[in-house]
């Protein structure tokens, strides 16, 4: 049995039982992180005050929402934008958060691809990242469902379909997945559970992982360099604090940290504020109706790249396709057969694809957006071709790469 | 060793007891997400074919779909070809395109144009003719074809009769 002493302090009280100094130090004084880095290393604080945002807006608006078919849709336009005090708010942070996530969450993506930072032990790092962006996207999904509007219900079928594999024809699995022959009642009460419950716990789990996995490896740094963090660290704490390469995790990073957070928390309540109205696609203020397709139905902006890689094909070719975007960006710690940890600005071929890529996808999600005729649909199957084309050629031009 | 042999086999124990539990429970939550019987039996739908007017197209409901119902006129019924005939239905003296209304790909509406006398899918752009056969990709077929049986003027949906089995047996619809 541990041996207690009669505390001093409360401090002391506390340490005796939880160790609370030396979680502390583990966590954040002597969690280091590099000092070559810039801005963009903040958004993963980004992101987490994003989903905080996300958690406590949406823990006000589960009070009110009414999963059901007859009410779900008065509950959310009616009761919570027109009776609740600020339920209004509620609702603008939600909707603005949850398409504001999803821009951060690709610099953040691109911003690892650009540093190699999926690479020489960050593969961890890399794949719960992408855990996190399908979690984060079947999170998304099902929360569309809720207000139970066109978009919702159309959005609903159009999705649930390609679970018929195409050809394959597994209507029974479409039919499963719904509860029904359409989206109904089953479909919105289960969809309401996955949205408030269960994705939300895998996606916090997974938030875990993804820390973790950085604990070791530690974050990558603007050249790349190999940094021996135990090395750095003993520098730092015997006094050279303007030698070492590395600052302690809190408060030093994290007042950089939160300096950007405040910068970002400005932009994103004016468009809480005065743009919300992106976030809120005018067709899904009309309910939900069965019968009744509307002219349009588009994904939200950041479905858009996959959603046009699905279209211009036939089903099959399309389905195909589509699953390859999905599951690409998980492989590239082994399609990139480079062994440099560098910026892409010194990779050569690496560089002009990591560009390209961008610009597809750019082109991709503009292209998603306009009705499927003439040039565009002969841009978008394009842009869908070059899309599946540089990951093809990925590993061949990363293999002839320079060790630098 | 001994002991390890023991820990060895309980352990092997629990993973068979634990395995038997786990595949059991898997079950009842896949069943826990089958359509109810209440949804199941609400999906059959009666329709009286004698009062639908020639060459306008009218939205019938069955399983919560849009059921596509088109009379056809003498001309269409003149000009059909092969694979046109092939989905034709005929209740009494009259013929019917009758589908379910879900574009083939991803099932949207195709929204049907009286003029041009044929169906256009807004999502991805798939085209199908008044006779329901697919004009242009990404649908891979033609409308489908739900299970009919014919009784007089009227047409249960829902209930297989010989009308359909025959399409269903020939490939004309899944």
């Amino acid at each position: 049995m541990a041996h207690f002493t009669k505390a001093t302090s409360v401090k002391d009280w506390l340490n005796q039982r939880l160790a609370i100094e030396k979680v502390e130090k583990v966590m954040a004084s002597e969690y280091w992180i590099p000092k070559n880095i810039n801005f963009l290393w903040a958004m993963g604080m980004i992101l987490a005050i994003t989903f905080a945002l996300l958690l406590v807006s949406g823990i006000f608006l589960l009070m009110y929402y009414q999963p059901h078919v007859d009410t779900a849709f008065y509950s959310v336009n009616f009761t919570i934008m027109r009776e609740v005090g600020f339920g209004w708010l509620w609702r603008h942070v939600h909707g603005v958060a949850a398409s504001v996530v999803f821009l951060i969450i690709y610099i953040h993506m691109f911003t690892g691809i650009y540093y190699g930072s999926y690479k020489k032990g960050r593969e961890m790092i890399w794949i719960s990242g992408m855990l996190l962006f399908v979690t984060f996207s079947a999170e998304a999904f099902s929360g569309y469902m809720l207000p139970w509007g066109q978009m919702s219900y159309w959005a609903g079928m159009v999705i649930t379909n390609i679970f018929s594999l195409g050809g394959l024809h597994v209507d029974g699995l479409v039919e499963w997945i719904r509860g029904d022959y359409v989206p109904a009642q089953a479909f919105l009460n289960r969809f309401f559970m996955l949205h408030v419950l269960l994705l939300p716990l895998a996606i916090m789990g997974l938030i875990g992982l993804h820390f973790a996995a950085l604990r070791i490896p530690h974050v990558n740094n603007q050249d790349g360099e190999e940094v021996d963090f135990d090395v750095e660290a003993k520098k730092y704490l015997d006094g050279d604090k303007a030698g070492s390469k590395v600052i302690r995790f809190a408060n030093d990073f994290m007042s950089k940290d939160m300096m950007v957070v405040g910068v970002y928390l400005i932009f994103f309540f004016y468009l809480v504020f005065f743009h919300y109205e992106f976030a809120l696609d005018p067709v899904n203020f009309d309910p939900a109706d069965g019968l009744k397709t509307p002219a349009h139905i588009y994904p939200e902006w950041y479905f858009l790249w996959s959603y046009e890689i699905l279209r211009p094909f036939s089903v099959n070719i399309g389905l195909i396709a589509f699953g390859f975007a999905q599951v690409i960006f998980m492989l590239l710690p082994w399609l990139d057969r480079s062994p440099n940890t560098i910026p892409a600005s010194r990779r050569g071929l690496f560089n002009i694809w990591f560009w390209l890529l961008l610009i597809d996808m750019i082109v991709l999600t503009a292209m998603g957006k306009l009705p499927p005729a003439g040039i565009f649909s002969t841009i978008g199957l394009v842009a869908a071709l070059a899309f599946i084309a540089l990951w093809v050629v990925l590993p061949f031009i990363t293999k002839n790469e320079k060790k630098v | 060793m001994k002991d390890n042999g023991r820990r060895g086999f309980m352990g092997k124990a629990f993973g068979a007891v634990a395995g038997v539990g786990a595949v059991g429970s898997l079950v009842a939550m896949k069943k826990s997400w089958d359509p109810l019987p209440s949804v199941k039996a609400a999906g059959f739908t009666t329709l009286d074919m004698t009062i639908y007017p020639e060459g306008e197209l009218i939205t019938e409901k069955w399983r919560g779909k849009p059921i596509f119902v088109l009379k056809k006129t003498a001309d269409m019924i003149a000009s059909q070809t092969d694979k046109q005939k092939s989905r034709d239905i005929k209740v009494g003296d009259s013929h019917f395109m009758l589908c379910i209304g879900l574009c083939t790909h991803l099932g949207c509406i195709p929204g049907y144009n009286a003029s041009e006398k044929a169906f256009l899918c807004a999502c991805h752009g798939g085209q199908f003719d008044w006779s329901g056969n697919v004009t242009k990709t990404p649908p891979p077929r033609g409308f489908d074809i739900p299970p009919f049986k014919i009784e007089g003027n009227k047409m249960i949906l829902g209930e297989v009769g010989p009308e359909y089995q025959a399409m269903k047996d020939s490939g004309i619809t899944l």
